[in-house]
C-alpha cells in the first residue's frame, strides 16, 4: 500500500497512491490509518483522486479510520474522490457518514 | 456457441493479490460486450467489484485454516455470456456459509464488514450458494439488457 502524508493547517492529509483498494491492502491502509490516529493525528483528509476502484474492505478500512478518529473527538474526511468510487460510497450511505470535498481546498474554505 | 459469446474458466491460488487479475477480466469483459446498450463504463466497474467480492468471500472460506488438501487452495472461477444471460460461478471448498442469513447491512449503524454480498446482491439479478459433491458454488447471473 502506496500512501504518502503531509500536513496542512494542523489536518494530515494522506495521499492513496494507488489505483486500486481491495481485500489485498486495505487490511494495511485500515493499519496506517489507525497508526496516525494513535500517534496524535486526529484530524486526516483521506485523498482519492488515484483511486479508480475500491472494494467492500476498502469502504470498511475507511470506516474504521472514521470511527477510530471520531472516538478521539477528531475527524476523518474524503476528497477528490473519482466518480465510480463515490457511487461505491452512495449504494452503502456511507456518503452520509463520511465528510467527501471535492478538493483539500474545500475543507479549510468551509472553516474559514 | 454464438459469435457474441464469452466463457472464461481461470484458476487461482487463494491469494489476494490476484483480486485484481480477476476483477480486471470483469472489467475488460464489461467495457467489451457487443450488445449491451447501457453504460458499460458502470457495468465494468459492477463486474470488476462482483468478481472481486465473490473470489474474496471464496479465499475467505477456503480450507478454513486446516492445510489445504489437493485442489483446496485453488479457486476456480467462471464467467459465461451467452444471450445476454451473464453467469458466473466461484467454486470454494471451505465449510461454507448460509447466503440466506446474511443480513443487509445496517445503513444507520454502519460496520466495517458484510457489505460484500450486498453489493452483489444489489448489482447483480440473483445469487444462489450451494453445497456439490466436494465443492461449494456462488452462483451470479445478470441479464445485460
Amino acid at each position: 500500500m502506496n500512501l504518502t502524508q503531509h500536513e496542512i493547517n494542523g489536518y494530515c492529509i494522506v495521499q492513496i497512491n494507488e489505483e486500486r483498494v481491495d481485500a489485498h491492502n486495505s487490511g494495511e491502509l485500515k493499519e496506517r490509518i489507525l497508526d496516525l490516529i494513535e500517534q496524535g493525528n486526529l484530524n486526516i483528509i483521506v485523498q482519492l483522486d488515484q483511486v479508480k476502484f475500491v472494494d467492500s474492505s476498502g469502504l470498511g478500512a475507511l470506516l474504521a479510520g472514521y470511527k477510530q478518529a471520531s472516538a478521539k473527538a477528531g475527524k476523518l474526511a474524503l476528497a477528490n474522490m473519482q466518480q465510480q468510487v463515490l457511487s461505491m460510497f452512495e449504494l452503502t450511505r456511507l456518503n452520509r457518514v463520511f465528510e467527501i470535498y471535492n478538493d483539500v481546498d474545500e475543507v479549510f474554505a468551509g472553516e474559514s | 456457441m454464438d459469435n457474441t459469446d464469452i466463457q472464461v474458466d481461470v484458476i487461482i491460488p487463494t491469494q489476494t493479490k490476484y483480486l485484481d487479475l480477476i476483477g480486471s477480466i470483469g472489467e475488460r469483459i464489461g467495457k467489451e460486450i457487443d450488445n449491451y446498450t447501457g453504460d458499460k463504463k458502470a457495468l465494468a466497474y459492477q463486474l470488476n467489484l462482483v468478481l472481486t467480492e465473490a473470489t474474496t468471500n471464496a479465499i475467505k472460506h477456503s480450507a478454513g485454516g486446516r492445510s489445504p488438501v489437493k485442489g483446496e487452495d485453488k479457486v476456480r472461477i467462471t464467467i459465461n455470456i451467452q444471450d445476454d444471460i451473464l453467469e458466473i460461478k466461484v467454486y470454494d471448498h471451505g465449510q461454507g456459509f448460509d447466503l440466506e442469513n446474511v443480513p443487509i447491512p445496517d445503513f444507520d449503524h454502519p460496520q466495517e464488514g458484510g457489505m460484500g454480498i450486498y453489493f452483489i446482491r444489489t448489482l447483480m439479478d440473483s445469487v444462489s450458494y450451494k453445497r456439490l459433491d466436494e465443492v461449494n458454488v456462488l452462483e451470479i447471473r445478470k441479464k445485460l439488457r
